[in-house]
């Protein structure tokens, strides 16, 4: 108990701190932060449960006033802009990663993980993402869709580097990867 | 860890959370249901005076927070001066910015433990499924105490990168930082299992 809650509690954290970091910015042009990364490691290491939890966790401190969204945002606002779809659709993200990895057991942990980020964190997440927006901005599900294809790819490259990350975890702390430890 | 609350008392900080959260809620849905112009002009002309009654340094840091609206203000003038449909993308842009303004002004007036008592309210019912209140607050204070911990071992590996590559470390860095992530979740556990854990604690 004390140890899922500290793993929950250490990943929120995470999450926060990859926002903050300016070193960790994966840019193109556009500094692009590593924050939805961390939702799909909160998946693709914690598993479905826990790794939702820890993303539900750090969404409730970014709510109740603590600035740990990036570029120093945070607060009830953050929640009322055209982007709280993304912000809401980050939980399931992370549990739809998780109960990929933790039920698909017939490739490479690269894999698998890197394909799970994709159908968590890019789909599921720019679903929520381009439904907020729609109902934000008054327009329809396919012009919003438009208004964000261009950071599509940057988080494409994401999962791949999650995937990548999960299985180099999974060799460094192989007890630590849950979202496997589970499924065995 | 710096909380957004503003330190410039108003009046509104000694309100009740939940009373300024419910009203947030209703007026929030409320936006939604005026489609003029002319009425979201003068509704945000509003927020405005609110903002600006606690005085000049409360209403700057007010606009600051809603200056990170700036690309979607920019993309729905373009797209509505591009259709013709000027009133509609004036009223879509002022009810944006009305809505981020009024979430930010129940934020900047509430104290980080009074949004703590308003969620150990409303998660009361969640004991039934098996979660504490205790246990919920104590996660909220490690999270606020362990980020900065986080960051600053993240700060230290990106400088040591830095110290032996010209080239940026990027996501390189990204590996180690989880794993002293972990282990720092093995230790924080242990010290609360050797302090009695979960089972010594008062439910309040």
């Amino acid at each position: 108990m004390e140890k899922n809650v500290t793993l929950i509690a250490l990943f929120a954290g995470l999450i926060a701190a990859l926002g903050i970091i300016p070193a960790i910015t994966l840019g193109f042009g556009v500094p692009i932060t590593a924050q939805s990364l961390g939702v799909m490691l909160c998946g693709t290491i914690l598993g479905s449960k826990r790794g939702g939890l820890a993303v539900l966790l750090f969404l409730l401190v970014v709510a109740i006033g603590v600035p740990l969204l990036s570029g120093g945002r945070g607060g009830l606002g953050v929640f009322a802009s055209p982007s709280a779809g993304f912000l809401i659709g980050w939980p399931v993200a992370a549990f739809v990663t998780g109960l990929i990895v933790e039920k698909w057991n017939g490739a490479p942990l690269m894999i698998i993980a890197g394909i799970a980020s994709v159908v968590g964190g890019v789909i599921v997440m720019y679903a929520f993402g381009i439904v907020g927006m729609s109902i934000a901005l008054d327009k329809t599900l396919l012009e919003s869709t438009g208004l964000v294809t261009a950071f599509i790819p940057g988080d494409l490259l994401k999962a791949g580097i999650a995937g990548m990350l999960t299985s180099a975890l999974a060799k460094a702390r192989p007890a630590s990867v849950l979202s496997r430890a589970d499924a065995v | 860890m710096i909380s957004l609350t503003s330190p410039i008392r108003t009046k509104a900080h000694s309100w009740p959370a939940g009373a300024k959260l419910a009203t947030l809620c209703v007026s929030t849905v409320a936006l939604f249901y005026v489609q003029n112009a002319a009425i979201h002009a003068a509704i945000f002309a509003g927020i405005l005076t609110l903002y600006a009654l606690p005085g000049g340094a409360f209403f700057m840091t007010g606009l600051r927070a809603l200056r990170l609206l700036w690309p979607f203000i920019v993309v729905v003038a373009i797209w509505h001066l591009w259709t013709g449909e000027v009133a509609l993308g004036a009223a879509v842009i002022l009810r944006m910015m009305s809505a981020v303004a009024l979430a930010n002004l129940v934020t900047m007036t509430t104290l980080l433990s009074d949004m703590i008592d308003v969620v150990r309210t409303i998660t009361r019912p969640l004991a039934r499924f098996g979660l504490r209140p205790n246990i919920l607050e104590l996660a909220i204070a490690l999270v606020i105490r362990l980020t900065p911990v986080l960051v600053e071992k993240g700060s230290l590996l990106s400088q040591s990168w830095r110290a032996r590559s010209c080239r940026p470390s990027g996501w390189r860095i990204i590996l180690p930082f989880t794993v002293l992530a972990l282990d720092d979740a093995d230790q924080v556990a242990e010290a609360l299992r050797a302090r009695g854990g979960f089972d010594t604690m008062k439910d309040t």
